[in-house]
């Protein structure tokens, strides 16, 4: 099995650590060429501004949107998951983004760097015990379409971690962590 | 479900999240617009860029709250801001306007000639500069969350980033292949905290991101501090000190992720304008070389 990470900017150094830590072999993906052969792909966090105008500039955006039409995995964190969203609030007009994933996201929505936090999150798909979440000047999920599966959500409610077929969004971390559960929980959306 | 805000994991993820990306010198809400339009990960908000207080002279400090809030209200990714080393109520101060990031910088005028700001009482983190693996390691010691060469601010001239990043990375290159035994007498040496000099030696790099800074004017010179193994770079007057700041911002910005590919930097680099005018680091006095502002 192959996984891409798309390295236009980034935590993308991270997602390669801990896939192959798992035994996955890793691409980093700066141009369409790189998306041949891959089996699953993962947009780091970063800024989504910066990674969206990077991947507009070289041709990037419809065959990253062909190859999760393609029925492989994708899974965006942070800003990947911005990318994912077909409805972003508080981003900046014209943005450029994938709109897969039937969910409105809202960025930077805890407020600045001083409120970014760490809890530990109830996500029963990966069972006990909570998992470490890293939230980072992070998006929320302001609304999720009849198709999107919440997998996680802060204590009042937000939807933190979606999935939607083989579209997977955590507004969160796990990269950041020594937690494997959401990388292996990745790797099994595609069979 | 408690939340822990400004632990390290937090500090220096913020400065993960910026990787492979450009750091750009803004000093108004309309350059801070043309940065985030060019791709920039962050900017820093300030009331002159590095070149202008260079040729103004006097002393240099944090920049108005105004300024900076002017800013912060005009683009969506982070925001950082200067303070003057060891001054840790300009600190506070940015803490409390919300900036996302402070460096505590040499461009600006050393407000304590011995000691820098303990930052680890903030929640916001910090970035401060570095000549060698030493500084570095004294810097994370205090609380820096991330590290970038000093370089020589507001000269466009790239050749002190150069120098700064080829003594950190080969310091640490050196460091990998050292005795443990060896490593205390080595800490003594370059002056830095014993546990940092094992934790780098076994990482093989710094524990936090390392960006290069000081004299980057265009997109090879982003390329080249890349290629020499930067997590992403600053550029301080080099962008809007040139002739079409837009145009050279993108070049910048694509640089950085394309630094690997020369036929794509051969096309980013074709007509970008005039760049900032150098100057050369050997005709500065002692006392103007801001490189050297730092213990």
């Amino acid at each position: 099995m192959k996984i891409g990470v798309l390295a236009l900017q980034g935590a993308f150094l991270e997602h390669e650590a801990m896939l192959r830590r798992l035994g996955v072999q890793t691409r980093q993906v700066r141009l369409p060429r790189d998306l041949e052969g891959l089996d699953g792909l993962i947009i780091p966090g970063g800024e989504s501004t910066s990674i969206g105008y990077l991947a507009e500039r070289r041709g990037l955006l419809e065959p990253l949107r062909e190859f999760a039409l393609s029925g492989r995995p994708v899974w965006g964190t942070c800003a990947g998951m911005i990318l994912l969203a077909r409805e972003i609030v508080d981003g900046i007009p014209g943005q450029p983004v994938l709109g897969l994933m039937d969910i409105t996201v809202r960025r930077n929505a805890f407020g600045r760097q001083v409120n970014s936090f760490e809890t530990d999150l109830e996500v029963p798909t990966l069972g006990d015990p909570p998992f470490p979440a890293v939230f980072i000047r992070a998006p929320v999920i302001e609304r999720v379409g009849p198709e999107v599966e919440v997998l996680a959500r802060l204590e009042e409610g937000s939807p933190v971690a979606v999935r939607q077929g083989n579209l997977l969004a955590t507004a969160f971390h796990p990269e950041l962590t020594t937690d494997a559960r959401f990388h292996r929980y990745f790797l099994g959306l595609g069979r | 479900m408690e939340r822990v805000i400004g632990s390290d994991t937090v500090k220096r993820g913020l400065a993960q999240m910026l990787k492979g990306g450009v750091i750009m010198d803004v000093t108004n809400a309309e350059q801070a617009q043309i940065a985030e339009e060019a791709g920039a990960c962050a900017v820093m908000a300030l009331e002159r860029v590095p070149a202008d207080i260079r040729a103004q002279g006097g002393v240099a400090r944090m920049a108005d709250p105004e300024k900076i809030l002017e800013i912060m209200r005009a683009v969506s990714i982070p925001v950082m801001a200067k303070c003057r080393i060891g001054h840790f109520v300009e600190a506070q101060i940015l803490e409390a306007l919300g900036v996302d990031f402070i460096d505590e910088s040499e461009v600006l005028t050393p407000a304590d000639e011995e000691h820098h700001i303990d930052k680890r009482k903030f929640k916001v983190p910090f970035v401060c500069g570095a000549r060698n693996l030493g500084e570095a390691l004294r810097r994370i010691g205090e609380g820096a969350a991330m590290i970038r060469t000093k370089g020589e601010a507001g000269t466009g001239n790239v050749v002190e980033a150069v120098r700064h990043a080829r003594a950190v990375l080969g310091e640490i290159r050196r460091l990998t292949t050292m005795a443990e035994e060896e490593m205390m007498a080595y800490a003594k040496e370059i002056g830095a905290p014993y546990e940092l000099v094992v934790e780098t030696a076994r990482l093989g790099r710094l524990p936090v991101v390392n960006f290069a800074a000081g004299g980057i004017a265009t997109p090879a010179d982003a390329a080249l501090m890349m290629q020499l193994g930067m997590d992403g770079v600053f550029v301080g007057s080099g962008i809007f000190k040139s002739g079409d700041p837009l145009k050279r911002a993108r070049a910048i910005v694509q640089a950085v992720t394309y630094y690997n590919d020369p036929y794509i930097l051969a096309e980013i680099s074709r007509d970008l304008g005039e760049p900032m005018v150098g100057i050369n680091i050997s005709i500065l006095r002692p006392e103007e070389r801001l490189a050297t502002r730092g213990w």
